[in-house]
C-alpha cells in the first residue's frame, strides 16, 4: 500500500490522523489554514468582549465574563499548539495574521456597543460556533479533535451563561429588553454567516469534505443552528429578526431569509467597523510587549551562562 | 458583637472589599494586551480571584449593614470619595513594569497579612483569608518571578522596572497605617495590625529587588489617603468606566 492509499484508508476507516504520519501536503495546508483561523478567531474575539470587562453592570458578571475571555485565550493555545503539530510556529501564525494573510472569523470586525451585545455574543456567536465544533469533534486530524472536544465544553457553558445573561435582559426593564431585542437584531445575521458561504460558493468545502476534516457541509450547520434559534427566541419573549422564517413541514426545518452575502463579503475584505481596529490592536499589544519578551530571553541567557560557569 | 465593632467590622470588610476590587479590575485592564497569550491568561486568572474575595467582603459588609444592600450596591453605587481603598491599587496600569512591580508589593503585602487574618476572632474574615492565602501564594510566585527578570534582563527591562519601584515607593507607607477603627478590631482580635508588618514586608521586598539587581529607594516622599478617601485622580476616572452601566439603569438586575 502506497502511503496515499494508507492514508485514504484510514480516513474511510474513521481512525485519526496523527502528527507523525503521512499526510498529503494540501491536507496538512488546509488543516493549518483551517486551525491557526480558528485559534486567531478565538484571539481577537477576546477584543470584543475584553471591552466590556472593566464595565460590567455587576461584580457576577465580570468575573463571569472575565473567566470567559481567560477561556478564550487558551482556546487559542491549545488551537495554536494543534497546529504546530503540523509544522508551523506559532510566531509564524501571529504573523500572517498580522500581515492579513490568515484570517480570522469575521463576526468579530462588529462592533459590541452594549452590554447585550456580550450576552447576544455568548448566546448566539458562541452558540453558532458548538454547533460547528460539536461536528469537528470528529474531525479526521488526531490533534485538532482532541482539542475540538475539550474546546465545547467550555463553550457550552459560555452559551448557558450568555443565554442567561439575555434572558435578565429580556425580563428587565423596558430598557434593558430594548437592548436585548437591539443586540439579536445586529447580531442573528452575522451570526448565521459565521458558517461561511453556501456549499456551492464555498472555496475549501470539496476537499475538506472528502479528508474528513469538516463532517458536515456549511448549509446543513447553519440550519441547525436556524433551528435551535428558534424556541430560545420564543422564550425570551423577543422578536424574531427573520420576517420570513416559516416551518417546513416537509423538511422538518425553517425556512428562512436569504443572507445579506454582499454585506458578509464587504465586511470580510475590509469594510466592518472594527477590522482595521481589531489588527491594530493586537499588534500594538505584540510590539508593546517585545520587550518583555526580550528581557525573559535576556534573563535565561544569563542564567545558562551562570550555570555553565559554575559547573567548569 | 457590640454596634461599635459591628460597624467598625462593617468598615474593616468594605476597605478590604475596595481593595479587592479596584486591584482586581486594574489588573483585569490588561486582559487581551498582554505581552503574549499566556500571559492574558495568568492576568485573568489574579483579577478574577481579586474580583472574588471583593464579592465575599462586600457580602459580608452587606451583611453587617443589613439595610437592603447587596455586594454591587457597594461596589456600583459609591463614588471615590466614598471608597477606602488604598491609593497603590488605583494606579492606572501603567506598562508591563509597573503592573508587575506593583503586584510585587501587593502580593507581598497579603503575603505577610493575610496569615495574621487567619486568625481573626471573626469566622468569616477568617475564612476569606484562608482562601485567600492560596491565591496569594501563586499570585506571588509569579509577580516575583517577573520583577527578577524584568530586573535582571535587558537594559530597557531593567530601567522600566527601576523607574516603576521609585514611582510606587511612596504609596507603599500607607499600607501599614492604622487608624482608631483598625485599632479597635486589632484590640478585638478581628482585625490585623498592619503597622506590625512593614519590617516583615521590606525585608521580603528588599530580597526580591536586590535578587532582581534593583536599587530599594529611599523613604524621601509618601502620598497617603485612600483610608479617608482622599484619592488620587485616578480613581474617578475608574469608577467612571466600571459603574456606567450599572448606574444607568438604577434598579435593575443583571
Amino acid at each position: 500500500m502506497t502511503p496515499e492509499e494508507n492514508f485514504m484508508r484510514k480516513i474511510e476507516a474513521e481512525e485519526k490522523i496523527e502528527p507523525k504520519d503521512w499526510m498529503p501536503d494540501t491536507y496538512r495546508k488546509n488543516l493549518i489554514r483551517q486551525i491557526s483561523q480558528h485559534a486567531h478567531s478565538e484571539v481577537i474575539g477576546m477584543q470584543p468582549e475584553g471591552n466590556y470587562i472593566t464595565r460590567a453592570p455587576s461584580l457576577r458578571r465580570k468575573a463571569v465574563l472575565i473567566s470567559k475571555v481567560q477561556d478564550e485565550a487558551g482556546h487559542g493555545l491549545y488551537l495554536y499548539s494543534a497546529a504546530e503539530t503540523l509544522g508551523i510556529s506559532r510566531s509564524e501564525m501571529i504573523e500572517a495574521l498580522q500581515t492579513g494573510k490568515a484570517k480570522y472569523s469575521s463576526i468579530f470586525n462588529y462592533p459590541v456597543l452594549t452590554w447585550a451585545d456580550i450576552a447576544a455574543i455568548g448566546w448566539l456567536v458562541d452558540g453558532a460556533a458548538i454547533v460547528n465544533q460539536v461536528s469537528l469533534q470528529r474531525t479526521s486530524y488526531g490533534p485538532y479533535s482532541r482539542g475540538m472536544i475539550r474546546i465545547c465544553k467550555e463553550e457550552s457553558f459560555h452559551q448557558r451563561q450568555g443565554y442567561e445573561a439575555m434572558l435578565a435582559l429580556a425580563k428587565g426593564s423596558p430598557e434593558q429588553k430594548a437592548m436585548a431585542q437591539d443586540a439579536l437584531n445586529r447580531f442573528y445575521w452575522p451570526a448565521l454567516m459565521m458558517f461561511g458561504p453556501h456549499d456551492s460558493e464555498s472555496a475549501h468545502s470539496q476537499k475538506s469534505m472528502e479528508w474528513k476534516i469538516k463532517r458536515e457541509t456549511n448549509d446543513d450547520l447553519r440550519q441547525k443552528f436556524i433551528d435551535q434559534t428558534v424556541p430560545q427566541i420564543e422564550v425570551l419573549g423577543l422578536e424574531h429578526p427573520d420576517k420570513a422564517l416559516k416551518w417546513n413541514e416537509e423538511r422538518g426545518h425553517y425556512d428562512s431569509s436569504d443572507l445579506n452575502w454582499d454585506e458578509f463579503w464587504s465586511v470580510i475584505n475590509g469594510n466592518g467597523h472594527c477590522n482595521r481596529q481589531r489588527l491594530e490592536h493586537h499588534i500594538a499589544a505584540h510590539d508593546e510587549g517585545e520587550w518583555v519578551r526580550d528581557a525573559i530571553t535576556a534573563y535565561n541567557e544569563k542564567k545558562r551562562a551562570k550555570k555553565a560557569q559554575n559547573a567548569a | 458583637m457590640s454596634d461599635a465593632i459591628k460597624a467598625a467590622t462593617l468598615e474593616y470588610a468594605t476597605r478590604l472589599g475596595d481593595d479587592s476590587v479596584v486591584l482586581g479590575h486594574r489588573i483585569s485592564e490588561w486582559i487581551s494586551f498582554g505581552p503574549f497569550l499566556e500571559e492574558d491568561i495568568a492576568y485573568g486568572n489574579v483579577s478574577l480571584d481579586y474580583i472574588g474575595r471583593a464579592r465575599m467582603f462586600y457580602t459580608y459588609a452587606a451583611e453587617l449593614a443589613s439595610d437592603g444592600r447587596d455586594e454591587d450596591d457597594f461596589a456600583y453605587m459609591r463614588n471615590d470619595r466614598e471608597y477606602r481603598n488604598l491609593l497603590l491599587f488605583e494606579m492606572p496600569k501603567g506598562d508591563f513594569a509597573y503592573s508587575q512591580v506593583r503586584q510585587l508589593f501587593a502580593d507581598v503585602y497579603y503575603t505577610v497579612l493575610l496569615p495574621e487574618l487567619v486568625q481573626s476572632k471573626d469566622e468569616t474574615l477568617a475564612a476569606i483569608a484562608s482562601k485567600a492565602i492560596k491565591e496569594t501564594k501563586y499570585h506571588l510566585r509569579r509577580s516575583r518571578d517577573w520583577v527578577l527578570r524584568l530586573g535582571d534582563g535587558t537594559e530597557e527591562s531593567h530601567k522600566r522596572t527601576q523607574k516603576a519601584v521609585d514611582a510606587l515607593w511612596g504609596y507603599t507607607h500607607e499600607l501599614f497605617d492604622m487608624d482608631e477603627t483598625e485599632q479597635l478590631l486589632a484590640d478585638e482580635g478581628i482585625g490585623v495590625d498592619v503597622s506590625q508588618l512593614r519590617d516583615a514586608w521590606l525585608k521580603r521586598v528588599t530580597d526580591i529587588l536586590t535578587e532582581a539587581t534593583l536599587t530599594v529607594p529611599e523613604d524621601s516622599w509618601e502620598v497617603k489617603g485612600g483610608r479617608i478617601g482622599y484619592h488620587t485622580e485616578n480613581l474617578g476616572h475608574m469608577l467612571t468606566e466600571m459603574q456606567i452601566v450599572h448606574r444607568s439603569h438604577p434598579g435593575c438586575k443583571w
